[in-house]
């Protein structure tokens, strides 16, 4: 029912664009920001940029959950691999590089590194196999930080732990904000993100930093009516913010999902791939669920990695400062076969789309 | 991995349910979320993050109307 309804009709999206063009300022250019590999991939995909006048630029942020995890985390995992831990994680992490190493090598080296669909899953194996210790390698925004809460306040069983590597995105996104040689005209914020979180963490952004802010979702007319929102707004010179995706987020999200997060993280400073540090946008697991800590239990004390190899540009890419193909490596040397850089692993980093529409 | 996708709830297990992904039959865990048989739920690695309903879903296509019709 939901999937037939006409999400995705060219005539009305030829509509939307031509809004679009007629809206659009015709000097200098304005330039929106979006935070999400998903969206990125609508966007790429179904051609939208070529849908827009020239004056109008969609720029990529750091909307790739595994493209920002630090190297040191990566290597965190690799080390409790290759001590014969049991390493659980995603499918688009595994080849992530780490400093010297990506999980798939650790595997190759006769590391147990096992991709999962969910945190359930890894449970499963770890109920199943008491004794063997398991980890489970907790990456992801606040889409996926719930469903690892819901399993901690489950307990756990005792030969299963946590590297918790969740962030958080409107801090992310402030931290974009105040960057000053990136001058942003807009926000498209995440959708999926947003189902959790509500809109009221977004309030800041054209409150306080003049920032036409929408939360939009993924079919490729989402985007676009996210876009002509944002034009609109910056026409009237009334930045607001805006819900585009009201059949899935609900002002106040998902307060259920939102209690059981803040019973079992709290926000610290941390560090991102490719961004310094950003006041209290990474997770870390409270007093009271320490226990489940593989930093703890393992004693892991990898404090740096090497987060940009040389040559690769990942952290200009990250923020939307180049595109992938500004990048001397990309599908040179750098290819989704022979990855560089975190942001040509996944299939949400911004090269890695790219790479696939080239 | 930030991808979620909508699934039909067929059958419900306290927090595990049986869900409809097109065809497919999928195990979602459903603590985070109040849904009931038959109903569209949006699911992300495994767990359901929230419900759909065609209400809403209606309503997205009243908004796009309005923008659509609104004089710029
Ligand atoms: S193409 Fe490869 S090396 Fe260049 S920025 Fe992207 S991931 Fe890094």
């Amino acid at each position: 029912m939901i999937k037939e309804m006409r999400f995705r009709d060219a005539a009305l999206a030829k509509r939307v664009a031509e809004k679009i063009r007629k809206i659009a300022p015709s000097k200098g250019t304005v330039k929106i920001c979006h935070i999400c590999g998903t969206h990125e991939w609508t966007i790429t995909h179904y051609g939208i940029r070529s849908l827009l006048p020239e004056s109008v630029e969609v720029i990529a942020g750091p909307g790739c959950p595994v493209c920002i995890v630090p190297a040191s985390e990566i290597d965190e995992a690799i080390e409790m691999a290759l001590d014969g831990v049991t390493v659980t994680c995603f499918g688009d992490l595994l080849r992530v590089p780490g400093s010297k190493m990506s999980l798939l090598d650790a595997r190759a080296e006769g590391a147990d590194v096992r991709v999962v669909y969910s945190v359930a899953d890894a449970i499963k194996m770890a109920r199943r196999e008491r004794e063997k210790q398991f980890v489970f390698f907790a990456v992801g925004f606040e889409t996926t930080a719930p469903s690892t809460a819901v399993e901690i306040l489950k307990g756990p069983p005792e030969n299963m732990s946590f590297l918790i590597s969740h962030r958080l995105i409107p801090p992310a996104m402030k931290a974009l904000v105040e960057m000053e040689d990136l001058s942003l005209n807009g926000f498209i914020a995440p959708g999926h993100v947003s189902t959790i979180i509500g809109m009221k963490p977004y309030e800041i952004f054209p409150r306080d930093y003049g920032m036409p802010t929408v939360v939009a979702g993924f079919e490729p007319l989402d985007v676009l009516f996210a876009i002509y929102m944002i034009l609109k707004q910056i026409r009237k010179g009334e930045p607001r913010l805006e819900n585009e995706y009201v059949r899935a987020v609900l002002p106040e999200g998902n307060v259920r999902a939102q209690r059981l997060m803040r019973k079992v993280f709290k926000a610290e400073d941390g560090r991102w791939r490719g961004l310094q540090i950003i006041p209290e946008s990474v997770l870390t697991l409270r007093d009271n669920y320490k226990r489940y800590d593989s930093r703890q239990k393992y004693d892991l004390h990898v404090k740096c990695g090497v987060d940009i190899r040389p040559g690769c540009r990942c952290h200009l890419v990250i923020v939307g400062k180049i595109k992938p193909t500004e990048c001397p490596l990309f599908m040179k040397a750098c290819t989704p076969h022979r990855p560089v850089g975190p942001c040509m692993v996944s299939m949400e980093g911004t090269c890695r789309i790219w790479a696939g529409s080239t | 991995m930030c991808l979620a996708v909508p699934a039909k709830i067929i059958k419900i297990n306290g927090d595990r349910a049986q869900a409809d992904f097109g065809g497919i039959l999928r195990e979602v865990n459903i603590a985070l979320v109040d849904a009931k048989v038959g109903e569209y739920v949006l699911v992300h690695a495994g767990y359901a993050i929230q419900t759909l309903s065609q209400e809403e879903a209606e309503e997205t296509l009243r908004l796009w109307k309005e923008i659509l019709n609104d004089k710029d």
